[in-house]
């Protein structure tokens, strides 16, 4: 077990609280960096490619999670709808460059857009609470999938759009000949999306973000302004989301109404709380179980001889999401959290120490 | 000179009138409690101070500025703070983490900055927590710093959300039962701590509290309500000795009976 002996107000505001950590997170962080010629190394050719765009297939759904995650674990508002953002920030982006912009202008542009929008639709979502803000963002959601329809001179209709090619830093971003650029593209975005999520974490707006979440009641008497700070969480979200769509649909290469249907929604809801609602590390870890469960299913299917069994994924995820509300409410990160001070206090901890505590009750609500 | 004013308010709900005609000021500098049996309206005073309910006819001003034209979230930037009867902490944070949120009507930075975490941000970060520690010194909560709050045992939580309240740098403090649940020795705490408040911080005390003999230590001045409408104003003593809040707690026969017994829990 380590202690921290702080000496200063900033060993609690610096990202890290010791070098340990520092030093583990700055280990990860190379190894993602070196992980194209890993892989180049242990597979060799084709199929290291295979698994980068696996793995860049991980970091996009992260990128889309951590949007997620900021309004529902973080401030609280379930949110059905951001297939409908990723969709708008996708088509954004693919407009943007055929106005001749470069490419990372285009992509951040997309966001930004996509964030002031849905700080604009939240405005009258966020009156609503609960249930009725789920049902709102899904309706937004199948919205979305005949606007795209309907907007066909900017969206291609249901033909959709071939994701343009494009250069980045000078080399050209083609997925099957350049999977390596796309890893980084991906990974770059995934630290960004990181670092100012992590940022406002440990500001006064991040902290109100987890106020509105825990009470909103008393959230109003110290000061924030609920409705503003509900906005700005939907927005800032949005444009994660809105980032994360963008690279997913170029990453597919081609994109229509069906690449964003609702289904990535509740997907994108699934892998929240399958990593852990409230952590950002709770978005990594359920991307990748979102991303490599249909290839593990598929070589334990291969493995046991039988052709691939439709309904199969759905089924799984859906067993998946069941036993994890049922059996571990805190998602994957809080089962690490467990285990690590399971193995810190070993031998002395104890089973009831994860035991929830009663909560006390609160205050009749005022509405 | 009166700090809080509230003047002739009247609150209803339906059909019935929760707060009648209540007029009565709180002077600066001075610890005011309202007592009164359950359902006299005292927290729903509190309610309407703080902009959640709309009374339906009166004034309520705080500092010459007239309260019901300020939102519910600008009431805390005129520097009124307040805890709630069962207690509204923010659950799934720490401690410090409650308490800087108290500073939320402080924060100067803007959201570009927070993001990048640049310009102000680290600095602002720093007087937030300065401010904080002072007030964890005050109230001795060192120990609880980096706890969740979901794990904390209520004699704490109740502190916790004095401190967050204190965390504001409040002019006006609204507590709703201070010392409701606490353990003998706590209520003991909470009496120094208020009288701590008023002394050294010059901060004015209004609190709604049951426990007669904290109020009667540590109130310059007490109003006892019964549904909705004012009963007897004045020092603790003339207020627990007024026939008419004998009456109200304890029915008409029980007067004779109880005449003498000041100071004990009622």
């Amino acid at each position: 077990m380590r202690f921290h002996f702080k000496t200063s107000y900033d060993h609690d505001i610096r990202l890290f609280p010791d070098w340990w950590k520092f030093s583990l997170y700055a280990t990860l962080v190379l190894v993602m960096l070196a992980l194209p010629w890993i892989f180049q190394g242990v597979f060799g050719g084709r199929t290291a490619g295979f698994y980068l765009g696996e793995m860049t297939n991980v970091l996009i759904w992260a990128v889309a999670g951590l949007g997620l995650m900021l309004l529902t674990g973080t401030t609280g508002q379930v949110s059905l709808g951001h297939s409908a953002f990723m969709a708008l920030g996708c088509f954004l982006c693919v407009n943007f460059l055929d106005a001749g912009m470069p490419f990372l202008l285009a992509f951040v542009l997309a966001g930004i857009v996509t964030g002031l929008v849905g700080a604009v639709i939240a405005v009258p979502a966020l009156k609503l609470h609960g249930v009725y803000l789920s049902i709102f963002t899904l309706a937004l959601a199948i919205l979305a999938d005949d606007l795209v329809v309907i907007l066909e001179h900017w969206t291609g209709g249901v033909n959709g759009r071939m994701a343009p090619d494009f250069t980045l830093f000078g080399a050209s971003m083609n997925r099957w000949a350049n999977p390596q650029g796309w890893y980084f593209l991906a990974l770059g975005t995934a630290i960004a999306v990181t670092l100012l999520y992590r940022n406002l974490l440990r500001s006064p707006l991040g902290r109100a973000f987890a106020a509105v979440r825990d009470s909103e009641i008393s959230a109003q008497a110290m000061g924030i302004d609920v409705a503003r700070t509900k906005t700005l969480a939907f927005g800032l979200s949005c444009a994660f989301a809105g980032l994360g769509g963008a690279l997913m649909g170029f990453f597919a290469g081609a994109f229509n109404n069906e690449t964003f249907n609702f289904l990535i929604s509740i997907q994108l809801l699934m892998m929240i709380i399958i990593g852990g609602l409230g952590f950002i590390h709770g978005a990594f870890l359920g991307a990748a179980v979102i991303a490599f469960l249909p290839q593990a299913l598929s070589m334990a299917t291969d493995f046991m001889g039988s052709a691939s069994i439709p309904g199969l994924e759905v089924g799984v995820f859906g067993a998946i999401l069941i036993a994890f509300i049922l059996f571990e409410p805190m998602g994957l990160y809080g089962r690490w959290l467990k285990l690590r001070v399971w193995l810190e206090l070993f031998p002395f901890a104890r089973r009831d120490m994860f035991r929830r505590q009663k909560s006390y009750l609160k205050t009749e609500r005022l509405r | 000179m009166s700090l809080l004013a509230l003047e002739n308010v009247t609150l209803k709900f339906g059909g019935v009138t929760a707060v009648n005609n209540l007029s009565f000021s709180v002077n600066e500098g001075e610890v005011f409690a309202l007592v009164g049996p359950n359902g006299a309206g005292k927290s729903t005073v509190f309610n309407m101070i703080s902009r959640f309910y709309r009374p339906v006819r009166g004034s309520i001003t705080f500092d010459g500025q007239d309260l019901l034209t300020k939102k519910a979230n600008e009431v805390a930037s005129l520097g009124i703070a307040r805890t709630f009867q069962n207690i509204e902490l923010f659950e799934r944070a720490t401690v410090l983490q409650n308490l800087l949120v108290g500073r939320h009507r402080h924060r100067k930075t803007m959201l570009i900055e927070e993001m990048l975490f640049i310009g102000r941000a680290r600095a602002e970060e720093r007087a937030h927590r300065l401010a904080v520690e002072e007030v964890i010194d005050f109230l001795d909560l060192q120990a609880y710093r980096d706890k969740m709050i979901a794990g904390l045992p209520y004699g704490v939580r109740k502190v916790v959300e004095l401190a967050r309240a204190l965390a504001t740098k409040p002019r006006m403090l609204l507590l709703d039962e201070p010392a409701s649940g606490l353990s003998v020795e706590e209520t003991q705490d909470m009496r120094w701590w208020i009288e701590d408040i008023r002394r050294q911080m010059g901060i004015t005390v209004l609190m709604v509290e049951h426990d007669m003999g904290l109020v009667g230590k540590v109130c310059d001045r007490v109003l006892a309500l019964a549904d909705g409408a004012k009963l007897a104003e004045g020092t603790p003593a003339e207020v627990q000795s007024h026939p008419a809040v004998i009456e109200a707690y304890l029915g008409t026969s029980a007067i004779s009976k109880t005449a003498n017994a000041k100071g004990e829990r009622v």
